[in-house]
């Protein structure tokens, strides 16, 4: 019998994973925060779509999976789903996808399915800066936007001298 | 000139490509070929096509990242690609390597994707990571802030472990850097490094502190995920933190933070939220503490009225932390109150967190759940299985001996629809607790068991079955009660083979073929050859597993009597005696063997009530005397196989800089070594009735009572018998909730109000305490204690586990100990100690008069047995030894018993692992005819081990031979407590090398928890120092005489103790828990 506990060892990781999909059923974006094996991964996230998407609109935000409390919001066409410890706050869990939709959206402009599945790289910046480890790392969106985009500038700082040499 | 120009064409598509995907643009980037293929991939119909394409595409990024003509920045939409790919399930592993390489050598931003994609692929034990230790350290170490960051991110996602002290410097170093996003990671690492290996960063937790105080919001942030961890594994050593707590949090909740920290409008909603836990942590159990709290909880609980989620979550968790903490009746009252609007909400989501709510505050506050009754009600038949479930957790927690009918049917109705098997275990697992202790009656027990049995099914947890069965076998006090339990287990069991065995899960199959094998005789109804019958229908169903057709073997051994069931008998050993299965064989000779001899079988499995307890010894002592001669033959001392292991890995691990000390690195996981509980436990009846039972078994019937062991203890906990329960009419609970199909509905739920909410009115004591209102159908015989106590009156423990038993020896006056001049309290209080728990070992001494010659300054100390060493013509040499603070005293009585005086007496005594000093100059001793010459050594150990042994030669002139003699001392006879601060045990701690880790049974005791209880035994015979008791958690030290110090670390780990031993003299941990096992087993 699976039990969560045996595989995870690391307590008081407050998130153990976040997964984005879209209403068919495809992965957007996975992030894990306690290690597993790949084997071990692509099977919680077939489970836990199918759980997921044969929920109904009206049914609460939360379930229990195994041991762990799964949190999921649906925003268009995508689903935003993060598994937290039975203990855990859910409400803040579900603020914490919202503010995570709301950095996309204000980097993106207006955010929808495509930019994150061509820019999906970007994405993963975006949580990382956010959210490390499993733990919200900057509550302020304004401090993230700022990192993120620090980055971004020297990228394009580099592009144009790349530019200008050829 | 040509390569350039091919580079910069193929390079172009992801310029054009980062270019336009400027923040606010979203562009489809048709030109990109991760743009391409995932066009590709979403044009596709079959799962099929979407293979072929991926594998093509790999194949292709394989070969350009092996390519030596690739550049970083090709390699980087290469490695976006790969991402892309393992994302769809696909195996990119070979990208691996290369992403590492990408982090290595990219520019900043081609870095920036490595470590995204060694994030994303690798995780902490991947053996590629350690190739990333280098390329972190450069960048930590980079004047350009965004490596830094980079690196800092990756280094708090993974990192491996063992290579933690290489970067370790460096993330203390960012702790002080100007900008403020440096601190704030490098906090984030330090987290990462205190949840991985909490040994590593316990030096700098003053840095903590610091950070705690940063002048940004959001380092200070950071730093109170570090410091909720701590305070979760040690409340104690925060308390002073308090108080800058509540400032912070009243800071946040005023509105001083910067508003970039709102949210919606709300101040800095995380950083509360985990204020408030950190803060429910500190006020636990502690009045003094909550009491700091009470105000801002009060402003916070005003403050969060904006109807929005975030207000509620951090409502949710002022609730928690009110009801955590010490209470205060106001507060109580409007946390109650906000209790009650997440219960009567609309929206879903906080009905089921005011649920949650009411679940945790439930045990305190009973009333509530009658407030919301009927809520209650309605969640019990709400179509979210989620919040059917958190309702009946509820209902669960207010059970009590006149609910429990109607609480465990709505329960076992949910487990028939349940199809998620997490749920069941649990479910289930609760039923059965429930069963066992509100019970009603017999009938609707067993009935509540099977029903447990049936849709439990395999994965239920074992010791569900095993209580059951323990349950059954023990049975009660009164005789006619006992026999009406076991027939009607009997007649049900007898009555569910008759209908369709084939649908029962094989775990009930075995508790049925154990419970026909052993109480069918009880019931005269049913012939033993009708039990045979039935039994050997379930050999004959196709799904019974060989573990099951055993325990029908089992059963049919017990069973068969009387020609009737002989030919029936004879066809079944036939067929299983050649099975392949070698237990089944075994099983089918015993049966051939023990069906013809009546006589036998009533000497080999006699029935289960007559049957005496089994006496193990877990500790193993009877192989004491091997051990010991196998170390003094110069056998290496048992290393339990963590510790094993430990050195090992310690002995491969890189060592960064020379001649550093390597502190071991501590896995938070619990090792558990083949210590005394696993064999204590793991024998079972089912073994002891049939000593060849094998490992065939998964159902372990514990029916087995240690002499030592915690039997008794069990007993008075579950079988407290009490007064049945006042009030509530019982024949309300009894009616079925739904009678009729046309009453209203709202009467209906009424009425399963009523019968559900049964009990609660009366005071909070029926629901307080579980198991403290058990039915007095309940109170089971308390077998096993009495060969306890015969047990103890015929031998003295502290004789059966000490060789040398202590005693005080005070002769002239036996109950008063004198403590001589010169002796230092602590040894006053270490012979008081003593002298209660040895008082009546003194008078079975027979030291015919020897004691008296104990030197003055010696009296009234600890002493031990005098044991005679040797005798040769008329001497005789005797030896005991005396505990004095700072050393260990050897006393040497020579006796001369002939009328002439004997010279030129000399003793020597030498030993490996001790040093001895003699106390009187000389060396020979002259002893006149009947008189004693008292010689005194001074021991001090040089080399630990369990027990050390001194050998002595007598030189006699009288005699040619010398006599050669041993004395040999336990260790325990030269610990010494050892007071210290806790602030000193953690340095002291942290620079200790040598540990051992072992579970130790617990010591229960009525007066006081099971940590006090061990720790108490622990002390006194081994005269430990406790220095802290945090909760389940204890610290305790001690040294061996002077110095060579020991510390141990205790935590109760569910029914053992845990503990970890450290010392600077590598031998001492282990013979530390050795004398530790020894005085538990005592007890």
């Amino acid at each position: 019998m699976f039990r969560w506990s045996h595989l995870v060892i690391y307590i008081c990781v407050q998130m153990q994973f976040m997964l984005l999909f879209s209403r068919q059923g495809k992965l957007r974006l996975q992030k894990w925060y306690v290690p597993l094996c790949d084997k071990e991964k692509k099977k919680i996230t077939r489970e836990l779509l199918q759980t997921v998407l044969a929920r109904k609109p009206k049914m609460c935000s939360f379930l229990e999976w195994r041991d762990l409390k799964v949190v999921y919001k649906r925003y268009a066409s995508l689903y935003f789903c993060c598994a937290i410890e039975n203990q855990d706050n859910e409400l803040i869990t579900l603020e914490i996808i919202h503010r995570y939709v709301e950095l996309l959206d204000k980097y993106f402009g207006s955010v929808c399915e495509l930019d994150i599945i061509f820019n999906f790289e970007k994405a993963y910046f975006i949580l990382d800066e956010f959210l490390l480890g499993g733990e919200a790392q900057e509550t302020s969106k304004k401090n993230v936007l700022k990192a993120i985009e620090q980055a971004d500038l020297l990228q394009e700082i580099v592009l144009e001298t790349v530019s200008q040499i050829y | 000139m040509s390569d350039v120009v091919e580079k910069t064409l193929t390079a172009l598509p992801s310029l054009l490509l980062s270019v336009d995907s400027q923040p606010g643009s979203a562009k489809l980037s048709t030109s990109s070929k991760l743009g391409s293929l995932i066009r590709n991939i979403t044009e596709l119909t079959s799962k099929h096509e979407e293979e072929k394409l991926i594998q093509r595409e790999l194949s292709s990024i394989k070969d350009q990242v092996s390519s030596p003509n690739t550049t970083m920045r090709q390699m980087k939409e290469l490695m976006v690609r790969a991402i892309y790919c393992e994302m769809l399930g696909y195996d990119s592993s070979f990208t691996y390597i290369h992403a590492i390489k990408l982090a290595q050598q990219g520019s900043v931003l081609e870095k920036r994707v490595g470590y995204l994609a060694v994030s994303l692929f690798l995780n902490e034990h991947h053996e590629l990571l350690l190739l990333l230790v280098n390329t972190v350290l450069k960048d930590l170490q980079s004047t350009n802030l965004i490596e830094v960051c980079m690196a800092l991110t990756v280094v708090s996602q993974i990192f491996p472990k063992d290579m933690i002290p290489a970067i370790l410097p460096l993330v203390e170093e960012k702790l002080n850097h100007p900008k403020e996003i440096i601190r704030r990671k490098a906090v984030l690492a330090l987290y990462k490094f205190h949840l991985i290996a909490p040994n590593q960063v316990q030096h700098i937790h003053n840095k903590f502190r610091k950070a705690l105080c940063d002048k940004d919001p959001g380092v200070m942030g950071a730093s109170l995920h570090i410091y909720l961890h701590l305070i979760q594994e040690n409340p104690e050593g925060y308390k002073d933190l308090t108080t800058s707590f509540v400032t912070i949090l009243k800071q946040v909740v005023g509105g001083k933070l910067p508003m970039d920290f709102n949210y919606h409008s709300v101040p800095a909603p995380w950083i509360q939220i985990q204020l408030l836990q950190i803060l429910s942590l500190l006020g636990k159990n502690d009045p003094g503490t909550s009491e700091i709290m009470h105000e801002i909880l009060e402003e916070s609980l005003r403050r969060a009225e904006m109807n929005h989620n975030i207000t509620y979550a951090i409502l949710y968790e002022c609730v928690k932390c009110i009801y955590t903490i010490h209470p205060k009746s106001d507060l109580l009252e409007k946390a109650a109150k906000c209790i009650g609007n997440f219960v009567l909400s609309s929206k879903i989501n906080l009905k089921y967190l005011g649920l949650k709510a009411l679940t945790y505050v439930v045990q305190q506050d009973p009333k509530l759940a009658l407030q919301h009754q009927m809520t209650i009600i309605e969640c019990l038949e709400h179509p979210d299985l989620i919040i059917k479930r958190e309702t009946l957790e509820i209902l669960f927690r207010i059970t009590n001996a006149q609910n429990v009918t109607v609480i465990v049917e709505k329960m076992l109705t949910f487990l028939s629809t349940s199809e998620d098997d997490h749920t069941t275990i649990d479910l289930v697992g609760k039923v059965a607790e429930l069963a066992k202790k509100y019970a009603p009656d017999n009938e609707w027990f067993i009935q509540t068991m099977n029903a447990v049995f049936s849709l439990g099914g395999e994965t239920m947890q074992p010791d569900i079955t095993n209580s059951f069965l323990k349950l059954l076998s023990e049975g009660f006090d009164s005789v006619e009660e006992d026999r009406k339990l076991k027939v009607f287990a009997v007649n049900s069991y007898v009555s569910l083979l008759e209908g369709e065995p084939e649908k029962l899960p094989q775990r009930f199959l075995q508790v049925i073929s154990w419970v026909l094998g052993e109480f069918s005789h009880l019931q005269q109804d049913v012939g033993a050859e009708t039990v045979v019958c039935l039994l050997d229908k379930l050999l004959h169903m196709k799904n019974s597993t060989s573990e099951t057709k055993t325990w029908v073997l089992m059963a049919m051994t017990k069973v068969c009597e009387g020609a009737a069931c002989a030919p029936l008998v004879q066809s079944v050993c036939e067929t299983y005696s050649s099975s392949l299965d070698t237990v089944l064989r075994q099983r089918a000779q015993e049966l051939q063997h023990l069906s013809r001899d009546p006589a036998l079988r009533a000497r080999v499995l006699p029935p289960v009530c007559t049957r005496e307890p089994l006496e193990v010894d877990s500790s193993l002592s009877f192989l004491d005397e091997f051990v010991s001669e196998a170390l003094a033959a110069g056998a290496a001392p048992y290393k339990p196989s963590h510790q094993r292991q430990e050195e090992l890995a310690q002995t491969k691990a890189v060592s960064y800089e020379p001649y550093q000390l390597t502190l071991p690195i501590s896995t938070t996981a619990h090792t558990h070594t083949p210590s005394l509980l696993s064999i204590s436990s793991s024998l079972s009846e089912g073994s002891a009735d049939l000593s060849h039972k094998g490992g065939s078994s998964s159902l372990k019937l514990e029916g087995v009572k240690r002499v030592w062991g915690r039997g008794g203890y069990e007993a008075a906990q579950v079988e407290t018998p009490s007064p049945p329960q006042e009030g509530g009419d019982p024949s309300i609970s009894h009616t079925p909730p739904l009678t009729s199909e046309d009453t209203e509905s709202k009467q209906q739920e009424q009425q399963l109000a009523s019968s559900m909410f049964l009990g609660l009115d009366h005071s909070s004591v029926t629901l307080m305490g579980k198991g403290d209102s058990t039915p007095s159908w309940l109170k089971r015989k308390e077998r096993g204690q009495t060969p306890l106590n015969d047990a103890q009156t015929f031998t003295d423990p502290q004789e059966l586990t000490d060789p040398s038993p202590l005693h005080v020896v005070s002769p002239q006056f036996p109950q008063s100990p004198v403590i001589a001049n010169g002796t230092s309290d602590t040894e006053a209080a270490l012979a008081l100690a003593c002298l209660d728990t040895n008082r009546s070992s003194t008078n079975q001494l027979e030291d015919r008069g020897l004691s008296l010659y104990l030197p003055a300054e010696l009296s009234g100390l600890i002493c031990s047995e005098i044991s005679v060493l040797c005798s040769s013509e008329s001497l005789e040499l005797s030896a005991c030894h005396v505990h004095k603070l700072r050393s260990l005293e050897m006393i040497v009585f020579i006796s001369n018993s002939s009328d002439n005086a004997v010279q030129q007496i000399q003793v020597q005594l030498h030993s490996e692992q001790l040093e001895v000093s003699c106390a009187s100059e000389s060396q020979m001793e002259e002893v006149k005819g009947h008189s004693v010459v008292v010689r005194q050594y001074s021991l001090r150990v040089r080399k630990p081990s369990v027990h050390v042994e001194l050998i002595g030669t007598l030189f006699h002139p009288e005699t040619p031979q010398n006599v050669q003699f041993t004395y040999r001392l336990p260790l325990s006879s030269f610990i010494r407590p050892l007071t210290l601060s806790t602030e000193e045990y953690g340095t002291m701690w942290l620079s200790f090398s040598n540990d051992t880790k072992q579970n130790l049974t617990l010591v229960h005791s009525e007066n006081e928890g099971p940590l006090r209880a061990t720790l108490n035994v622990l002390t006194e015979d081994l005269h430990l120092h406790v220095v802290e008791i945090i909760g389940m958690e204890a610290i305790v030290a001690c040294r061996l005489l002077q110095d060579q110090p020991c510390l141990m670390h205790c935590r109760v780990h569910g029914d053992a103790l845990a503990v970890w031993l450290r010392s600077p003299v590598p031998e001492l941990p282990d013979c530390l828990i050795y004398h530790c096992q020894r005085a538990l087993q005592g007890h």
